[in-house]
C-alpha cells in the first residue's frame, strides 16, 4: 500500500551525486524517491500524486549541514530544536547535525538518544546529533564514543573546544578507530588563540583588538594530521579558514592520509574588513580572515578540496552581542542563508552549480554515511526547490531563528527557496512565513 | 568680576561647529578642523590662566563622564573643562558592578540616553566601545579612551603642546613614540594625528610590544631605542602597565629600563632642543628617568596636563556650537 506522492515536473534537476544538471522530473512517495527521469515530465503518466510544476526552477537534494548549534538542552532562549528545524526548513536544509556544546554537553548516549528522539518528534527535517570527544568537552577524559555511536551519533567533536593535550587527542583518535567513528577537531594552537577576537594583522592592530596569528590554524592542523595519520582514524577538519592550512591539507592528502575538511559559509562570504566598524555580528570563531584567505577557500571549493560547507549556525541572543567587539560572544546564525550565501560562489566566482552543491549535499552525506543527499531512486525524499537567480535581501528581524545574529544582515543575495521537502513531506514553501 | 573682554572675544571669534556629531577617533579628523580646534584651545589656554575662569558657553547643557575604567586625570580634565564652560557635569563611575550584574553596554547607554545628556564622555576597556555607544545614544559621544584602540583628545592635547613649544610648523617635526605601542590607544591616536599633520613618526619598542604589521602604519619601526630616537625633535614615552613587565612581555623592569627606558644618555642622541612627552601617569625608573621627566629644559609633561583642560574645553565648546547650529 502506498500513499499519495508528489511529482515534480519541469525542473532543472541538479544532482551532484550523479553529476547531472538538466531537465528532470522526480516522484516522491512514502518518504522515498520513487522515480527520477532526465526529461521535463514522466514518460508514463503518474497517478495518485500531487503534481508540482517547477517551471524550470532548480531541484536538488536537500542540504545537509554538519555544524548546527542550538540552545537545547540548557539555553533554549538562544534556539530550540523546533526553531532550528523551522529555520533549516526555510533554508532548504533537510538534515542538521547538532553540536555537542550544550548544557549539559552531549557526552553520553542518553543525551544523543534524547536529541534524536526530540528531533524525530518534530516531524520536520532530519535532526542528528554529534557526540563529544571528551567528557564535558574538557579535553581530558574520553567520552563514551562507542555507546554514543550505537545510539546514532553522526560523528564526534568537541565543537569549538580545542584539545590542547596531544596525548588525549591521540587516545581519542586511536579509540575511535575501534568504532570506525568520524572524528572532527578544530585546527588551532590553543595558546596562540587564547583571548583573541580577530586575525593578527594591520587591521586588528589598528583597531586595537586582541588577535591571534593565522599560523595558529596551520600549527594546530599539522599536529592533528600527524596524529590522525599515525592512528589511521577517519578525520574531519572542523572549518579550515586559511590558505596556509589548505597547503598542509593538500600535502597530507598527497601522502594518502584520509582526511576531510569543512569550511563555513561565513569564511566563504566575508573577510576581516567586515569587522571594520566593530560590528559584533561579524565576531566569529575562528575569526574572519584577510581577503586572500577567503579567495583561497573559494578556490578550494571550486577545486573540490572541501568536503562539506557548513552554516556554523550559532545563535547568540542580543545580550551576547550588544557588547564591545572583543567581549561579544562569537558566532553567526546561518541555516536560512546557507544556500543563498553559497550561491554567491556560483554567481560571483563563476563556480559550476554542481560544484557548489556537492559539498552541501552528497559530500557531507558520504562523510556521515547517509543515503540522503542525492536524487536517486530509493534515497530519502529530501529535496529543495529554488530559484537560482531571484534576488533577496536578508533582513535579520524576519528570520525564523530565535536569535537574529546573522553576518548576512542587509546583504543582497540571489537564490530564493521555493519549497523544501523532507522525508517526502513539504516542510516549507515560499510565502509561508 | 568681569573678564578682560579680549580673551573671551577671541574665544567667541574662534568658535566653530565641530565637523562631526562625535569625537571617536583621530583618524576622522582633517587638518583644517584640527587647526581650528587648536586655535580655539589656545584661546582657552590663555583664558585658563586668568583668575576668573568660568564661561557660559555650555550653560544648560549636561555632560556625563562615563568611566568604566578608573582615570583620575582624564576624568578630572573633562570635569574641569565642562564646569569652566558652565555645563552641569555628572561623573558616573560604572566600575565592574553593573557589568557584573549582566548589564550590556547598550543597556547602560539606553539608561543614560533616557537622562537626556548633551555630551557623553566615555572611557571603556573594550576597543570600539565609544563607537558602539555613539550609535545607540542621541547625544554627542567623546571617546576618552576605548581599550587599545584610540584616545583622540590625548593626541590633540599632545599636538597642542607641541604647537605651543615649537610654533605652528609642527608638520616638520620628527617624533619618536616609544614603549608599549601594542597596548596603547595613545600611540594609535598620535600616529594618526601626527601623520595627518605631516610629521615624521617613528615607533620604538621591544618586538613583543609592537602590534603585528606595525610597519604598515607608515612610520619607521625600531627595536633599538638609540637608533630610534637619533635626531628626533620629540620623544613621546608611553606607560608600561605593571602586569606586562614581569615576564609576560618583557623579562623585568630593570632590563626594560636598560634598553627602552628614557634617560639623559639615550636622550643625548636626539636632536638639539629635543622635547620629551608622557601621557601620564609615569612609571619613574621604568620607562622614564626622573632626571629627564623633571628637567624643565626638555620636559613638556606638565604643559600636557594644562593643555588637556584647554583642548577638552575646545572640543566640548565646538560640539556644543554644532548643537546650537542645529546640526
Amino acid at each position: 500500500m502506498s500513499g499519495r506522492g508528489i511529482a515534480f515536473i519541469n525542473a532543472r534537476l541538479v544532482d551532484p551525486a550523479s553529476g547531472y544538471d538538466g531537465p528532470g522530473c522526480v516522484l516522491a512517495r512514502d518518504g522515498l524517491i520513487e522515480a527520477v527521469e532526465r526529461q521535463p515530465s514522466f514518460v508514463e503518466r503518474v497517478t495518485d500524486a500531487r503534481v508540482i510544476d517547477c517551471e524550470g526552477a532548480a531541484l536538488s537534494p536537500g542540504l545537509i549541514d554538519l555544524r548546527v548549534r542550538t540552545g537545547e538542552p540548557g539555553t533554549e532562549t538562544r534556539e530550540t530544536l523546533r526553531s532550528a528545524a523551522d529555520a533549516a526548513a526555510a533554508g532548504g536544509v533537510t538534515t542538521i547535525v547538532l553540536q555537542p556544546d550544550t548544557n549539559p554537553a552531549v557526552d553520553e548516549p542518553a543525551l544523543v538518544d534524547f536529541l534524536m528522539r526530540r528531533g524525530r518528534d518534530l516531524k520536520s527535517v532530519r535532526v542528528l546529533a554529534a557526540g563529544a570527544l571528551t567528557q564535558g568537552l574538557k579535553g581530558q577524559a574520553l567520552a563514551e564514543i562507542g555507546l554514543m555511536a550505537e545510539a546514532g551519533a553522526a560523528y564526534f567533536t568537541d565543537a569549538d573546544q580545542v584539545i590542547a593535550d596531544s596525548r588525549v587527542l591521540r587516545r581519542v583518535m586511536a579509540y575511535a578507530g575501534a568504532f570506525d567513528a568520524l572524528i572532527a577537531h578544530r585546527p588551532a594552537d590553543p595558546f596562540l588563540t587564547q583571548g583573541a577576537s580577530a586575525t593578527s594583522g594591520e587591521l586588528a592592530s589598528r583597531m586595537g583588538l586582541p588577535s591571534a596569528p593565522a599560523i595558529a590554524e596551520r600549527m594546530g592542523l599539522e599536529r592533528d594530521l600527524a596524529l590522525a595519520e599515525s592512528t589511521g582514524v577517519r578525520f574531519l577538519v572542523d572549518q579550515i579558514t586559511t590558505s596556509e592550512a589548505l597547503d598542509v591539507l593538500a600535502r597530507a592528502r598527497s601522502r594518502g592520509v584520509e582526511v576531510a575538511a569543512t569550511v563555513s559559509i561565513n569564511h566563504l562570504c566575508f573577510n576581516e574588513v567586515d569587522i571594520g566598524d566593530y560590528r559584533t555580528f561579524m565576531r566569529l570563531n575562528p575569526p574572519l580572515r584577510p581577503e586572500r584567505d577567503r579567495l583561497a577557500m573559494v578556490e578550494a571549493v571550486r577545486d573540490g578540496l572541501i568536503d562539506a560547507i557548513v552554516s556554523a549556525h550559532t545563535p547568540v541572543p542580543a545580550e551576547g552581542k550588544r557588547l564591545p567587539f572583543a567581549e561579544a560572544e562569537p558566532g553567526s546564525i546561518g541555516l536560512e542563508t546557507l544556500l543563498a550565501g553559497a550561491l554567491t560562489l556560483h554567481h560571483e566566482a563563476g563556480i559550476d552549480l554542481l560544484d557548489v552543491l556537492r559539498p552541501l549535499t552528497v559530500g557531507p552525506a558520504d562523510l556521515i554515511g547517509l543515503e540522503a543527499g542525492r536524487v536517486s531512486v530509493g534515497a530519502p525524499a529530501d529535496l529543495v526547490l529554488f530559484d537560482v537567480d531571484a534576488p533577496i535581501v536578508v533582513d535579520a528581524d524576519r528570520l525564523i531563528s530565535r536569535s537574529k545574529n546573522t553576518c548576512f544582515d542587509g546583504r543582497r543575495l540571489q537564490g530564493r527557496i521555493l519549497m523544501t521537502v523532507a522525508g517526502g513531506q513539504v516542510v516549507w514553501r515560499d510565502g509561508q512565513a | 568680576m568681569t573678564q578682560p573682554a579680549d580673551v573671551s572675544d577671541t574665544i567667541r571669534a574662534r568658535l566653530f561647529p565641530f565637523p562631526r556629531a562625535h569625537l571617536l577617533s583621530a583618524v576622522d579628523l582633517e587638518r583644517p578642523d584640527v587647526d581650528a580646534l587648536l586655535d580655539l584651545a589656545d584661546a582657552f589656554l590663555e583664558f585658563g590662566r586668568q583668575s576668573a575662569k568660568s564661561l557660559d558657553l555650555l550653560r544648560g547643557r549636561t555632560l556625563i563622564n562615563l568611566f568604566f575604567e578608573n582615570s583620575t586625570r582624564t576624568q578630572g580634565s573633562f570635569e574641569i573643562a565642562g564646569k569652566r564652560l558652565g555645563a552641569d557635569v555628572i561623573n558616573m563611575a560604572v566600575g565592574a558592578s553593573s557589568v557584573a550584574k549582566g548589564e550590556t553596554l547598550i543597556d547602560t547607554a539606553s539608561t543614560l540616553a533616557a537622562m537626556r545628556p548633551d555630551l557623553l564622555v566615555v572611557r571603556h576597556w573594550g576597543s570600539g566601545a565609544a563607537e558602539l555607544l555613539s550609535r545607540k545614544v542621541g547625544c554627542s559621544v567623546i571617546n576618552a579612551g576605548d581599550g587599545q584602540h584610540e584616545h583622540p583628545t590625548q593626541a590633540l592635547l599632545d599636538l597642542l603642546t607641541l604647537r605651543r613649544a615649537f610654533g605652528a610648523d609642527v608638520g616638520s617635526l620628527s617624533v619618536a613614540i616609544c614603549g608599549d605601542i601594542q597596548h596603547s590607544r595613545v600611540a594609535r591616536s598620535n600616529v594618526a594625528l601626527l601623520q595627518a599633520m605631516g610629521c615624521e613618526v617613528r615607533l620604538v619598542a621591544p618586538p613583543t610590544l609592537l602590534p603585528s604589521e606595525v610597519d604598515r602604519w607608515g612610520g619607521q619601526v625600531f627595536t633599538d631605542m638609540i637608533q630610534g630616537i637619533s635626531g628626533v625633535d620629540v620623544v613621546m614615552m608611553l606607560r608600561l602597565q605593571r602586569e606586562r613587565m614581569s615576564g609576560a612581555y618583557v623579562p623585568s623592569t630593570r632590563e626594560y629600563f636598560r634598553f627602552w627606558g628614557l634617560d639623559a644618555d639615550k636622550l643625548a642622541h636626539a636632536a638639539p632642543g629635543v622635547k620629551v612627552m608622557h601621557p601620564g601617569p609615569m612609571n619613574r625608573g621604568v620607562e622614564i628617568d626622573s632626571g629627564v621627566a623633571d628637567d624643565p629644559a626638555v620636559s613638556l609633561i606638565s604643559d600636557q596636563v594644562e593643555a588637556g583642560v584647554a583642548l577638552r574645553m575646545a572640543v566640548l565648546a565646538s560640539l556644543a556650537e554644532r548643537m546650537e547650529a542645529g546640526q
